[in-house]
């Protein structure tokens, strides 16, 4: 890995992409049958299933329900055979509850939990490939498992990860956006910004990695929000084409009972 | 030793819906899309107000009535409606009332008073009927009722008052997602092939032998609560329910919707596949094909 450079002198990465391109994304809602909403995404190699069962009663343990807005739980977990060594990942370890915390708060302050109160939403996430940006990956295929299921959001919450190559020959160090596994172990600093893009507001900022300078802060971050706006028009357009979809299977089975 | 056939196909070989041409995406809207309104809207289900504008906050439909502004999304959890007849599951047995699991977002309530006391009498309830409310409805037991009543927090109240509703013995339950299921005048359906359907608003989809029906019509005096468990469905209704099962699954996996004339169109149409062969995905989206082929041809008569 020594002389392994972040951005050559052609302004290319490590996989060949520019420092403002994101990684391909491919989704599909709907692919499981029992949750009531459930999404696939990917971006690039990294591959994250969401489903989400909700809202519905609490059954055993009724003090964990607010008596004015429904009670989100979210679990993420990787699967065994995400890393490139196979490792048992044990359900509730520190890592995976602070993750667990920080899925919590972002849906609470994107889901109109207002409209259910008493209820339980519980959201689950399984990273199957981890490629770099798995938080962020986690967080945009929950929000398609949430518009798959039919629950009011405020608006898209999409997320993304964005470094800062550090600086060669004299020039300004460059932010770059949509990190992999290779970016994010080389070191330098993780920023993983989520927000609502058409709201124009930032749900969840955090830095981890090595220490980033103030006034490195504002590019970086602004090349996360531009990221994550550019996600958000990917992931629109599938959910229009997955809605049209089944509006057209329903219409031509629907135009019968009328007759 | 027999081996029985093991179907093993490749991912990139599964069928998907059609594709569908750009200009129906016109009426969609999509979470945090402003919708444009007219002065003096109200504001109905699916959106929120931000500041001025009108925003969508789920994905789906725009359906206007005059004024009233609403979003329906494809898939939510059932939302009772007075009137609507739901197949539920007793989960608990409370003081004076029995908590129904309907797939709604909380769980209804079927009240001791709103249920037919067996002989058909009509009186007040008292503490002996109290304590015999476990042997009426246990929890696991399947009713058919209907809505009497929406709470202010979206909770449902149950009633059985008629004969038509109470227990349900021997049969098959099918669970599908409620939007896929049609507002009609009658849910209970009995088939020409000697299967009765009883179609719930709550996506429950009941599928019992056509003798299981007509028995709880006639046994007038107990009030729907009998259940008979000891009577044996012959194995030609058997397979009859089975296929009509797979036929239901196969309608809800293409994302049609039910209602007797598209479940009698696809048993008819999956005649030529054995019960068995309807579970795979293949030959599920041909009978979903060949049973919307058919509702076509219907309306072009």
């Amino acid at each position: 890995m020594a002389g392994l450079q972040l951005l050559s002198e052609y302004g290319l990465r490590v996989d060949g992409r520019r420092p403002n391109e994101l990684r391909q994304i491919r989704c599909k809602m709907g692919v499981f049958s029992q949750p009531d909403g459930s999404a696939y995404l990917e971006q690039g190699n990294t591959k994250v299933l969401a489903a989400v069962y909700g809202p519905h009663e609490v059954r055993l343990n009724r003090s964990k329900t607010h008596h004015d807005r429904a009670y989100i739980n979210c679990q993420f977990s990787m699967a065994v055979f995400s890393t490139s060594e196979r490792k048992r990942r044990p359900r509730g370890d520190r890592k995976s509850q602070e993750m667990d915390m920080n899925l919590n708060q972002i849906f609470e302050s994107a889901i109109r939990t207002e409209l259910y109160p008493r209820s339980r939403i519980d959201i689950y996430l399984e990273v199957l490939q981890a490629d770099g940006s798995n938080f962020s990956a986690c967080v945009n295929a929950a929000t398609l498992a949430l518009i798959d299921a039919g629950i009011p959001l405020k608006d898209y919450v999409c997320s993304c990860t964005s470094t800062l190559a550090p600086s060669q020959g004299g020039a300004p160090p460059t932010p770059m956006v949509d990190v992999n596994h290779v970016e994010e172990t080389l070191g330098g600093p993780g920023l993983n910004m989520s927000t609502l893009p058409r709201l124009d507001s930032v749900v969840h900022l955090e830095l981890s990695g090595t220490r980033l300078h103030l006034s490195h802060i504002d590019p970086v971050a602004e090349k996360a929000s531009t990221g994550a706006a550019d996600i958000m028009a990917v992931l629109d357009k599938a959910v229009r084409g997955h809605v049209a979809q089944c509006l057209h299977a329903r219409e031509l089975s629907g135009q019968g009972a009328d007759a | 030793m027999e081996v029985t056939d093991v179907n093993i196909r490749l991912a990139c070989d599964r069928i998907c819906l059609p594709a569908v041409s750009e200009n129906e995406v016109q009426k969609l809207f999509t979470p945090g899309e402003d919708i444009p309104t007219c002065a003096g809207f109200m504001r109905g289900h699916g959106t929120y107000t931000e500041g001025e504008d009108l925003k969508a906050s789920v994905a789906g439909v725009k359906e206007q009535v005059n004024k009233l502004i609403s979003i329906k999304p494809l898939k939510s959890r059932y939302n009772g409606e007075i009137g609507d007849v739901v197949v539920g599951r007793v989960v608990e047995v409370q003081q004076k009332r029995w908590k129904i699991d309907t797939n709604a977002r909380l769980e209804s309530v079927l009240l001791l008073s709103s249920v037919n006391l067996p002989g058909g009498e009509l009186r007040r309830r008292s503490s002996e009927d109290e304590k015999m409310m476990r042997k009426y409805l246990q929890e696991g037991d399947l009713i058919s009722a209907e809505v009497m009543n929406v709470y202010q927090d979206g909770a449902l109240s149950l009633h059985t008052r008629s004969l038509k509703y109470g227990k349900l013995s021997q049969g098959v339950l099918v669970k599908v997602f409620p939007s896929l299921i049609m507002r009609r005048k009658n849910h209970f359906h009995s088939l020409p092939n000697g299967a009765a359907v009883i179609l719930g608003n709550n996506g429950f989809v009941w599928i019992c032998p056509a003798s299981g029906l007509e028995h709880q019509e006639d046994s007038g005096s107990a009030g729907g609560f009998i259940q008979d468990l000891e009577k044996e469905v012959p194995k030609a209704d058997r397979e009859v329910i089975a296929r009509l099962k797979n036929c239901i699954l196969a309608l809800a996996n293409s994302k049609m919707m039910l209602y007797d004339t598209s479940i009698i169109y696809a048993y008819e149409e999956s005649m030529k596949f054995t019960v068995t062969e309807l579970l795979l995905p293949d030959v599920m989206v041909d009978v979903a094909n060949l049973t919307q082929h058919r509702l076509h041809l219907d309306i072009a008569e």
